[in-house]
């Protein structure tokens, strides 16, 4: 860290150095904070306020009567509360699975004799780079065959491969000493017991990473729910959003839409505020060496 | 190890090799039938196969498949939902280059442009402001580096209020200043640089974390060394900062010109229909779900979208390679 200091700073004098801590460090600071901030700040406001407090000329910066009119008039028109669901378990069940997935196959190349491991894992390595975009047509007519659309595990399915975990957690297990599993075969631990009792507890950091960026990830997700989705009970939150928007044209909706982005963005933000040491390792993964 | 013979070498291995990975796969590549002579390595096979198989089946069926399938789809004309196509070769790419193609690749080149440089600009700037030792940088680092994880489309909808050339608290705060407000929505130019400033803000925070990580490298001893030569810290930064960042500066670049061809959910929740933001990556999707359920002519447009993303990461496996061999 002391590396990182400015050099001239240092040997300035301290009334100047004061001067230029505020104009070159905190102004910077705060005005980029503020940027971050305050559109989600206005998010919230506009969602406690009423539709005529939108549409009048002068602007309202705070409502006059808060009031969460707009998430009862959101939950009319679209079903809040099952969207809400359906994002919950598309993400539980779908992140769930995945980091399973990920924690075996990854045990599989790192641990388990495979003539074929290099290039396996070079078979896993190469989907992180197909973009979800190409495979769009040709999953949707397969799942549509199979008569996926509209359900859980339609929306689910196709993006259960997981490569970026598998990839994660095969570095972490590399690095683990082999004495640790050699121990526990002595011991007469299956395979299993190996995963899950010695490998996963020392693993806890990377496994969180993982866990949480897939969590994130499937929350976020929208184009695929998007095309697999057509009934308004099956959406998951950001689909459904949009819905709120295409129906509503006119400016009063206003207040309606912020709830929408309320509730879809601020779960997550309050997973990130506790946890994003995690996130941020996990989604800056690959380029700090 | 001095094991001679296949056999003996699986023998030895009987425990777990000692060596890191390029050793484990080794005895399989002289002689794969020895896996199968020991009943415990045969069970090994087993464990693999059930410990890996599923998630590389479905890798397989998700994401290899549907790049073949796609190629081939792209010679088709054909409705989504039909039974019947129609062969048509290289038709729909005829159709793609002679037609739209060249107003969709050039709002997709000006998008991609102004979005990474954008990013990559703001967030160098960032990281600059952030590398210093204040009270509350690591609270400003996390903070913006928050709109990376959020919803696009969330994020979209928040930004459509504040643009709102009518109510949008933007076209309020200009009119008092009386600034004309465009009507963002509804004109192509204003539409996409709209949306450019929203995925920037979303990507800034990502931008400027990896750009500090960079930083943290840069060695101090040089940095002072020049200082004592007389070098100012502009001086410093052009000549020693920014060429020891150039690692950084490409990887940021490739990943971000990746997200920013890739980028869907602002587009369709800002400005759902305007032929301004119409990017290759949009158009996909429009011409398969957007009305015209146009399979084959979609699958052609993603052929090209892939054949450019494929290019833009050799581009970066090609450099990766070079970096390692620096190191």
């Amino acid at each position: 860290m002391t590396a990182t200091l400015p050099v001239a700073g240092r040997r300035a004098p301290r009334g100047r150095r004061l001067l230029t801590d505020l104009a070159g460090g905190y102004l910077p600071l705060v005005v980029a904070t503020l940027i971050v901030a305050l559109p989600l700040v206005w998010m919230v406001i506009g969602s406690l306020k009423t539709p005529g407090e939108v549409v009048t000329q002068r602007l309202v910066l705070f409502p006059a009567h808060p009031s969460l009119d707009a998430y009862t008039t959101a939950s009319d028109q679209i079903d809040f509360r099952q969207l809400f669901l359906n994002s919950t378990i598309v993400t539980v069940v779908g992140a769930t699975i995945k980091v399973l997935l990920a924690l075996t196959t990854a045990y599989a190349l790192v641990f388990v004799q495979f003539p074929f491991k290099r290039f396996i894992f070079a078979v896993i390595l190469v989907a992180l780079m197909v973009p979800a975009q190409v495979s769009l047509i040709p999953n949707y007519t397969l799942i549509a065959a199979l008569g996926g659309v509209n359900t859980y595990w339609g929306i689910i399915l196709p993006g259960l491969g997981t490569a970026f975990g598998t990839f994660l957690l095969r570095q972490q297990f590399l690095s683990l000493p082999k004495e640790l599993v050699e121990a526990a075969e002595m011991d007469g631990a299956g395979h299993l017991t190996r995963l899950f009792r010695v490998i996963v507890p020392v693993s806890t950091p990377t496994i969180a990473t993982v866990a949480l960026v897939t969590v994130v990830n499937e929350w976020n997700d929208y184009l695929w729910p998007l095309v697999v989705t057509s009934s308004a009970r099956m959406m998951t939150l950001p689909v459904g959003l949009t819905l709120l928007r295409n129906s509503e044209g006119d400016v009063s909706a206003y207040p309606v839409l912020m709830a929408g982005a309320v509730v879809v963005i601020v779960p997550v933000l309050i997973l990130f505020a506790f946890l994003q040491r995690y996130i941020v390792a996990g989604l800056t993964q690959g380029a700090v060496r | 190890m001095s094991s001679g013979t296949a056999t003996a070498q699986a023998r030895v291995d009987g425990a777990w090799p000692r060596a890191r990975e390029p050793r484990t796969s080794r005895p399989g590549r002289r002689d794969p039938l020895a896996l199968w002579r020991s009943p415990r390595r045969r069970r090994d096979l087993w464990v693999f196969l059930l410990l890996a198989g599923p998630n590389v089946a479905l890798i397989v069926a998700f994401c290899w498949r549907p790049v073949v399938q796609n190629l081939q789809y792209s010679t088709l004309e054909w409705t989504l939902g039909n039974r019947t196509a129609r062969f048509v070769g290289l038709g729909n790419f005829v159709e793609f280059f002679t037609g739209e193609g060249g107003r969709v690749l050039w709002t997709t080149l000006l998008f991609t442009v102004f979005t990474v440089g954008g990013s990559m600009l703001l967030g160098l700037l960032l990281a600059l402001a952030l590398n210093r030792r204040l009270v509350g940088t690591t609270f400003a680092r996390s903070a913006v580096f928050a709109p990376f994880v959020l919803s696009g489309v969330g994020v979209g909808l928040v930004w459509v209020f504040i643009f709102d050339p009518t109510v949008g608290v933007l076209s309020n705060v200009l009119g008092r200043l009386h600034v004309h407000m465009p009507q963002w929505f509804l004109q192509p130019g204003p539409a996409l640089a709209m949306v450019c400033i929203v995925f920037v803000w979303k990507n800034l925070g990502y931008c400027a974390v990896i750009y500090l990580a960079g930083l943290q490298s840069v060695p101090g001893d040089v940095l002072e060394a020049a200082a004592l030569d007389g070098a100012g810290s502009w001086r410093r930064f052009w000549r020693i900062t920014l060429p020891l960042l150039s690692p950084t500066t490409f990887f940021l670049l490739i990943t971000t010109i990746l997200s920013s061809l890739q980028s869907f959910d602002l587009i369709r929740i800002m400005t759902p229909l305007n032929p301004g933001t119409t990017t290759l990556m949009y158009d996909v999707y429009l011409q398969a779900f957007g009305g015209y359920n146009r399979g084959g002519y979609s699958s052609a447009l993603a052929t090209v979208l892939f054949v450019i993303l494929v290019a833009v990461t050799l581009l970066q496996v090609r450099f990766l390679e070079r970096r390692v061999h620096y190191s």
